[in-house]
């Protein structure tokens, strides 16, 4: 570690508001980065599962009136 | 070798492949971002003419030198889509277009910030940053090319040409701090020869440029599975994992 206390670290000899805002300034589009993916594809997976449902019970429901009407 | 890459061109087979991959390479990524930001921000010795300033090379670097890395990838992608027509390089090459500008827009933005304190302003038409925001440009108008059109496959093919015209950028990028000599400085690591930086300032450096190689390929992988879920919602394979999940 090369700085004495977290006064230090944050002031960073003058230059922290420099340091620590390049860093704030990666970090977010960093994190959205990945998230962005990620929440799109559990959105259409969570789409395409009640799509699925949806079918599913479509086709249960008209089996049975087909055969009913044989 | 041949195998693996025909396998790649597979998207039941790549989502899979992929699936189990970004398990395992997120934590790490992590991981390596958390230990090279730490390491840098507070473990490195200041530099002696830069003082603090200096530490936004942790970030500046790494993301500056995988945003090129990102445009070999995404013209490499290009040229595959226009010769051999391989749907799955089409999905690469448009992955890798977001991942390339936000790249290369944190490299400007933490130059800039970075430049205030060393150079006295945050900005200046130096060939290095120019190009760079040539190439941030370029990144941007594939991402919007393929928007603009209607038919997805013309919108491959010229997304494709673009890319590969943005190729000669490159070369500028790289030589512009030996050609043109203002502001910037050259390069610190050279792969032939002593670097011009201390092993101490070094080793954080690498680690930094190897997680954001990793975070590259994580968010690469997940926008071509946010892709190819929704290209292949008709396709069985899909269904299927979808039914099973």
């Amino acid at each position: 570690m090369y700085f004495e206390s977290l006064a230090a670290v944050w002031h960073m000899d003058g230059h922290g508001f420099y340091v620590w805002l390049a860093y704030a300034l990666t970090a977010l589009p960093l994190v959205l980065m990945v998230w962005l993916p990620v929440k799109r594809m559990r959105q259409q997976w969570r789409w395409l599962q009640a799509e699925q449902r949806r079918s599913g019970a479509a086709t249960a429901a008209q089996t049975p009136a087909m055969e009913s009407d044989l | 070798m041949w195998t693996f890459i025909h396998k790649l061109g597979s998207p039941p087979w790549f989502f899979g492949f992929s699936g189990t991959l970004v398990r395992w390479l997120l934590p790490i990524t992590v991981t390596l971002l958390l230990v090279g930001a730490i390491w840098g921000l507070l473990v490195a010795p200041p530099d002696f003419r830069q003082g603090n300033s200096y530490r936004i090379i942790y970030i500046h670097v790494p993301a500056a030198v995988v945003a090129l890395a990102g445009y070999y990838v995404m013209a490499f992608a290009g040229a595959v889509s226009l010769i051999w027509r391989i749907k799955m390089a089409d999905v690469t090459m448009r992955a890798a277009a977001p991942v390339g500008a936000v790249l290369t827009a944190i490299a400007l933005v933490t130059g800039a910030i970075w430049g205030k304190p060393t150079w006295g302003t945050w900005w200046v038409w130096d060939a290095r940053i120019t190009s760079m925001l040539i190439l941030l440009f370029l990144y941007l108008g594939v991402v919007a090319l393929f928007e603009a059109y209607e038919n997805k496959t013309a919108a491959a093919r010229a997304c494709a040409v673009l890319s590969l015209v943005g190729m000669v950028n490159i070369p500028i990028i790289y030589k512009s701090v030996d050609w043109w000599y203002s502001l910037h400085q050259p390069a610190s690591i050279k792969f032939t020869g002593e670097s011009a930086i201390d092993s101490s300032m070094l080793y954080p450096l690498l680690l930094m440029i190897v997680a954001f190689y990793c975070l590259f390929t994580v968010t690469l992988l997940l926008n071509m599975r946010a892709e190819l879920v929704w290209t292949h919602r008709e396709s069985g394979w899909l269904k299927q994992l979808v039914g099973g999940s």
